[in-house]
């Protein structure tokens, strides 16, 4: 019976990526490699003002003196910096108007994604900036946009337009020296988006950014910069495919968040980039730094991430609560499948009074995978009765993969209250049998029973994300059944 | 002939349950099996819908005419047999309305008909909740999540009106179950009998027959069934106990 249990979910676990393809638009490459000329080269090509230049060496020669991370529950050869391109750019680079501008190829890409712009156009009232490969091509809405004094544009555009706002806010929340992955994309950061809610203002759409990995051997290094002003909302979703490749990619982005006094930031991602294949060759390494700043009082900022792709995946979306009564918020669920590596979690750092912090973390482990949740709670001294609750919960699907926690608590202060609950499961021979007394096969069965037991961060979701990733999470246990 | 159990013997690992076991249900029948706790009758019911490691080394089940021992639990199911749980399992997260709506479209796939569209499944759901007696917002429910006994039951009744299914097999229905709960259960039943379909109820205490009105009544002893007649004999068990059967 073990057998055939293992036997149903090599099957399941065999799916393949269903995001692999290319798209050839002609690439404007920087040559192999990292040094000061490349970041000059960098530079130059984005014109960039001297400040951004000046931040990007700092970072540069900072990085140099730091060691790559290896505290995370993960196992990979030693990446070779040196050889990854760090600069690529479409060649046609328009200014484009409406849709019938922006190069067909790159629309059949979008089509091929199930996202077409043109469909989230009409469909969703999304406003979407589509990165690829380091350069924006296409905003829309932001006509709508403009109207209420929002600005969401890629981060190249707003160095350009908005330079004061860059400089005020570039790396405030993750300063360069934050970390190894932090610095290398401090120094190398070539696109991503920037997007600035102005006080009072709710924005009126969900603003939507996908990112995508094209060109070969080229790490993306994008860097995401939101401040909401006080008083003012909005909500952010961000979505990444990456094509098939043999070899693996390495992406190691920055997400800076700023929330001012009342101020509240939704920032949801669906992350399903090439996982590797069924061996564990290629993939993306995904090493990401996503920092909130809840600056003033009563602010609020929503981490939810559904990540089921990259063959590594080290990221803790975290939420600095300075402000007085703010709130953190950290939803994630995470699936391991085949070789896939996840270490995620997330870090919530109370300073302000009253500050309440919530971490609800699903890791889902299929195939021999290993997933770890990785979280701190820090409560330090002058943050009177804060308080922060923890679930990590994880389910097993066979028994070659693993299952990890690791929770850190800090409090120095006495008024706190800290609850963590942890919680590991199996899918029951019971439940699954009760599923195919009922018609359902035992691959949709699966496919029901993680969804439900993810509901709970599902649901914390936009709508428009929230059918994608029940989809995703289905893809990526299901396969080839049949 | 909708069920026809031949000579059946089931092993739980290794041990004989069932012993040499015969059953006849014709459409339109309902069939009462009764018998002290440790008999046997679960075994049949589990072994019937193929749960793994119900292991048949003897003996034949044919439903219309057909094996089912080399199906998959599954595919006994799309083909119209329901087993109404002892213990219904929790699925948590998971809606009654999407668990069934996705059991629903598994058997309209098999039987080769579109999905059902979402209002017309909703509105068929409205139907047999009436049908039931159940409330709106047992459905928004995960799948016997935090359910009570009772609650649980009409669950199980309930998902067998959505499914239509021809053979329908409900091991100790009425455990756990007040006499009002009985009643709805017994009324849902009732209310789906027609001559197309067949049931088999599994039963402990005589008291549910007040209700579901058996056409045959059997009595499961030690894997055999050692005695079978009409609705009276129930009366008769009820009255007599068990032990005058065993000699």
């Amino acid at each position: 019976m073990q057998e055939e249990n293992n036997k149903i979910l090599d099957e399941l676990t065999q799916g393949e990526y269903k995001y692999g393809f290319y798209t050839d638009i002609e690439m404007d490459t920087a040559p192999k490699g990292l040094n000061e000329d490349i970041i000059h080269f960098i530079s130059q090509k984005k014109k960039e003002p001297q400040f951004i230049l000046d931040f990007r060496l700092k970072a540069y020669r900072h990085w140099l003196k730091m060691k790559e991370p290896r505290w995370g529950h993960l196992h990979y050869p030693k990446i070779n910096f040196q050889d990854i391109i760090y600069y690529a750019a479409p060649k046609k680079k328009p200014k484009l108007k409406s849709l019938d501008e922006v190069d067909p190829e790159l629309l059949e890409t979008f089509n091929k994604l199930g996202i077409s712009l043109e469909e989230q156009k009409k469909l969703s009232g999304v406003a979407v900036d589509a990165v690829m490969d380091s350069v924006s091509v296409k905003t829309t809405f932001s006509e709508t946009l403009k109207k209420h004094g929002i600005i969401f544009s890629s981060f190249s555009e707003a160095v350009q337009n908005h330079p004061e706002l860059i400089e005020q806010y570039l790396g405030t929340i993750v300063p360069y020296t934050d970390n190894f992955f932090a610095a290398l994309n401090s120094a190398v950061f070539t696109d991503g988006s920037f997007c600035y809610i102005p006080k009072g203002v709710r924005c009126p759409v969900e603003l939507s950014t996908y990112f995508r990995i094209n060109a070969a051997n080229t790490g993306q290094f994008e860097r995401t910069l939101i401040v909401a002003e006080e008083d003012s909302y909005v909500s952010y979703m961000e979505g990444c495919t990456a094509p098939q490749r043999p070899e693996t990619q390495l992406h190691a982005a920055i997400v800076e968040i700023m929330a001012k006094d009342n101020a509240e930031v939704k920032y949801s991602t669906v992350q399903n980039w090439y996982p590797g294949n069924k061996e564990g060759k290629g993939g993306i390494y995904n090493f990401v730094t996503k920092r909130g700043m809840c600056k003033g009082k009563n602010a609020k900022i929503s981490w939810t991430q559904v990540e089921t792709g990259s063959s590594i995946t080290w990221k803790y979306p975290s939420c600095i609560l300075l402000g007085d009564n703010s709130v953190g918020e950290f939803y994630s669920v995470a699936v391991t499948n085949n070789h896939q590596q996840a270490d995620t979690g997330s870090k919530m750092t109370h300073i302000g009074k009253n500050t309440k912090s919530t971490i609800i973390s699903k890791g889902i482990s299929a195939g021999q995978s290993n997933n770890s949740y990785r979280g701190l709670v820090k409560i330090t001294q002058k943050a009177e009765k804060a308080r922060n609750f923890s679930q990590c919960d994880s389910l097993l699907l066979g028994d070659r993969c693993g299952a990890h926690t690791f929770p850190y608590i800090e409090t120095r202060n006495k008024s706190s209250i800290v609850e963590h609950e942890a919680t590991t499961s199996k899918i029951s021979e019971d439940q699954m049998f009760y599923c195919n007394q009922r018609g359902i096969e035992t691959e949709k069965a699966i496919g029901l029973i993680v969804n439900g037991y993810a509901k709970e961060v599902l649901n914390k979701l936009p709508m428009e994300f929230a059918v994608e990733a029940q989809k995703l999470l289905s893809i990526s246990l299901e396969g080839s059944v049949g | 002939m909708l069920l026809e159990i031949k000579d059946l013997h089931v092993e739980i690992d290794g041990k004989e349950i069932i012993r040499g076991l015969n059953l006849k249900v014709k459409n339109g029948e309902t069939h009462a099996i009764m018998g002290p706790n440790g008999t046997g009758k679960s075994t049949l019911a589990l072994a019937i819908a193929g749960k793994e490691g119900y292991e048949v080394t003897q003996g034949e089940v044919l439903y219309k005419g057909n094996s089912i021992l080399d199906m998959s639990p599954e595919e006994r199911s799309l083909k119209g047999i329901f087993l109404g749980f002892q213990y219904p399992v929790e699925i948590p997260g998971v809606s009654i309305t999407n668990f069934l709506r996705t059991a629903i479209n598994e058997h309209r796939e098999y039987n080769k008909q579109p999905p059902l569209s979402a209002s017309d499944f909703l509105k068929n759901m409205e139907e047999k909740k009436k049908l039931l007696d159940i409330h709106s917002k047992l459905t928004n429910r995960s799948v016997n999540e935090g359910f009570s006994g009772g609650e649980k039951k009409r669950n199980e009744i309930f998902q067998m009106a959505m499914l239509e299914p021809s053979l329908s097999i409900l091991d100790e229905t009425d455990s756990g179950l007040d006499i009002d709960a009985l009643k709805v259960v017994a009324n849902g039943v009732n209310a789906l009998r027609s001559k197309d379909n067949g049931f088999v109820v599994i039963t402990h205490y005589q008291r549910l027959l007040d209700y579901i009105i058996p056409d045959f009544v059997h009595v499961l002893f030690d894997g055999r069934l050692i005695k079978s007649g009409g609705k009276e004999l129930a009366l008769e068990l009820e009255e007599r106990g068990y032990e005058w059967l065993k000699e």
